[in-house]
């Protein structure tokens, strides 16, 4: 019931894109058709699937007092951190150019770019502040991954409606997607403040 | 005679070059005759319903809810204060004082609305559209009765410049104006439109110890116009009846569950809308009429309409064999009385342009209304109610409902040519 919860908290109620506003430049960039926007969705899935329950054994392992060094060199999480996303992001990225390279050419420079997504390095921050345990952070990196997507695959949705309107000129392009992250950030506003956890106490 | 006006009005038409007066003229013009433009060649749509003839029957279907919207602000004023608790007492008092608190507001939501949508059309050179009709109609009816006047136009400009012209204007906006307006002052004035004490007009404090708060209006032209018939007028002096709060059925429900909203409410109260509430979404009756009679226009899809009843009654028999505090008791039918779904159902959610497009989609997405909004009624602390919000996300996964609804069609018939 606990990791439920994790995966409602992430996904929904603390949306890393509509609520922390975390990971927009590839949100923001992508987001003009549906397709490649599921695809960057789906790596951006993996890649927080992947990072979180590797740097969690990396902070706890490695860096913190009881991991291999017996010392705390937490100083060093920042680097570590990133290097180990960076590692995984190319893994993803040479997995996309092998299976589907039409994707591979839509995402272009983003999905190398996962790396520096800050929505990738926040969730790991997030999960070491909040103290998860390992399972918990597996499912904390699926729930706040399936939240990106389901935001960007939306906007992107929305872009491809809104694609013929008659905006006006000085709006046109990423003006009026700032617009529509900010009224997304509205509707998603509805779920904050649920607490699911408290509905499973007896 | 109306050649004869026709004539008139062409003698008087602006020059194309003053901009302004020339949209403004063609605006009053189209509203009052129908324009005689016709397309000339090719095969066209040929049907009836413009968009002209769409927003009136919108409007018009909203009619018996400002009726008694009208006269439920005055009524409730009056049983707070202890005195004319029966229905018909105090008829013309009621009356006149629930057009006080209205007619201002709709005034005010409609000179703020048209004159943007009146100033952007003439900027950007095209004829102004009758959108914004609906919004000014829906947003008087969805606030409580005592909101000041200048929260009210703030919400009916910013929320109209930033989704709707921002946009492109009518027929191009993403969420619904006019719950956008309310989820602007919800957000960035929660004390003027959330708790107990806002839902009745007039009272210094909707509690005991508040007395009765008049205007200059009611207390120097009214009384006396009142007094030289003989009936009686207004009393400055009255107070708030002992014991009484001005909490709504949820605000109950959410302490107490169902017994704690019928000590003070009687089920038939709530049916015909004599409770406090926002101005139009307490009367079931004339909302259930005005639906009926979008449904049979055309003008609104029963099919979110009945699929968003579905998705709140799942809900609502999720919550009851969940059972975990007495708001999740509730039994299921009387989540129906509660609120604001019906109004929610019927004029919000059925917006064609921010609602889903394809027959199946509409399906999906007035579900989904239903489940997010009672899970955003029942478990959310931080809001009472959840319609609004539940329709502004799902306002936002439309175009996605759609696209997949699309994508899954065009997989069928592909499948089906390829045989």
């Amino acid at each position: 019931m606990e990791l439920f919860n994790i995966f409602l908290k992430s996904a929904f109620i603390e949306n890393m894109v509509l609520s922390y506003f975390l990971g927009m430049c590839s949100f923001l960039a992508v987001s003009k058709s549906v397709k490649t926007a599921i695809g960057l969705g789906a790596a951006v899935i993996f890649v927080l699937a992947l990072t979180i329950p590797i740097n969690w054994v990396v902070s706890e392992m490695v860096l913190g007092p009881n991991g291999i060094f017996h010392t705390d060199l937490t100083f060093l999480r920042f680097i570590l951190f990133i290097a180990s996303i960076a590692a995984s992001v190319q893994l993803v990225e040479m997995a996309v150019e092998k299976y589907s390279p039409a994707l591979y050419n839509a995402l272009g420079i983003f999905l190398p770019l996962i790396t520096v997504n800050c929505a990738i390095l926040g969730a790991a921050l997030f999960m070491v502040a909040r103290e998860y345990n390992f399972t918990e952070s597996v499912v904390y990196g699926i729930g706040s991954g399936f939240g990106w997507a389901l935001a960007i695959v939306a906007m992107a949705a929305i872009r491809e409606k809104i694609r013929y309107s008659n905006i006006p000129a000085p709006l046109r392009g990423l003006g009026i997607a700032f617009i529509l992250t900010g009224l997304m950030g509205l509707a998603f506003m509805s779920l904050m403040g649920i607490n699911p956890a408290t509905y499973f106490q007896q | 005679m109306k050649k004869a006006l026709l004539k008139f009005f062409q003698r008087i038409e602006p020059d194309k070059s003053k901009r302004l007066l020339h949209t403004g003229y063609e605006a009053f013009f189209t509203f009052a005759f129908v324009p005689d433009h016709v397309t000339k060649d090719g095969v066209h749509v040929r049907d009836g319903m413009d968009l002209k003839r769409l927003m009136t029957f919108v409007v018009i279907s909203m009619q018996l809810c400002y009726l008694l919207g009208t006269y439920n602000i005055g009524h409730q004023h009056f049983v707070a204060l202890g005195q004319y608790t029966g229905l018909f007492e105090g008829f013309h008092l009621k009356l006149s004082y629930g057009l006080v608190k209205l007619l201002p507001m709709w005034i005010v939501a409609h000179v703020v609305g048209l004159g943007i949508e009146f100033y952007f059309s003439a900027k950007r050179g095209h004829g102004v559209e009758e959108g914004y009709l609906v919004t000014g109609a829906l947003i008087p009816l969805i606030m409580p009765p005592d909101l000041p006047l200048w929260i009210l136009s703030f919400q009916s400009s910013l929320p109209l410049l930033s989704a709707k012209k921002a946009f492109g204007g009518t027929g191009m906006n993403v969420v619904n104006i006019a719950l956008l307006a309310r989820v602007f002052v919800f957000f960035a004035y929660p004390a003027d439109i959330s708790g107990d004490e806002v839902w009745v007009a007039g009272l210094t404090k909707a509690a005991e110890g508040g007395v009765a708060d008049y205007g200059w209006f009611t207390l120097h032209v009214l009384n006396p116009l009142f007094d030289t018939f003989g009936w009686t007028g207004f009393n400055p002096a009255a107070a708030v009846v002992d014991g009484y709060t001005g909490a709504t059925p949820l605000a109950l429900a959410a302490k107490g569950g169902w017994d704690a909203v019928t000590q003070v409410y009687t089920p038939s109260q709530m049916f015909w809308g004599i409770i406090p509430g926002s101005v139009g979404e307490t009367g079931k009756p004339f909302i259930i009429l005005g639906a009926l009679m979008l449904i049979a226009t055309g003008v609104a899809s029963w099919r979110i309409m009945v699929s968003m009843a579905m998705g709140m009654v799942f809900m609502g028999l999720v919550f009851n064999a969940w059972g975990f505090n007495p708001l999740m008791e509730v039994p299921w039918y009387y989540h129906f009385s509660m609120g604001s779904f019906l109004f929610a159902m019927a004029f919000m959610a059925t917006d064609p342009v921010t609602a889903a497009s394809t027959n199946r989609g509409k399906w999906i997405y007035g579900f989904f209304i239903g489940v997010v909004g009672m899970l955003v009624r029942v478990m959310n602390p931080a809001y009472p109610e959840g319609w609004m919000l539940a329709i502004l996300f799902l306002n936002v996964f439309a175009p996605l409902i759609d696209y997949f609804v699309l994508q899954g069609n065009i997989k069928k018939r592909l499948k089906y040519v390829q045989q």
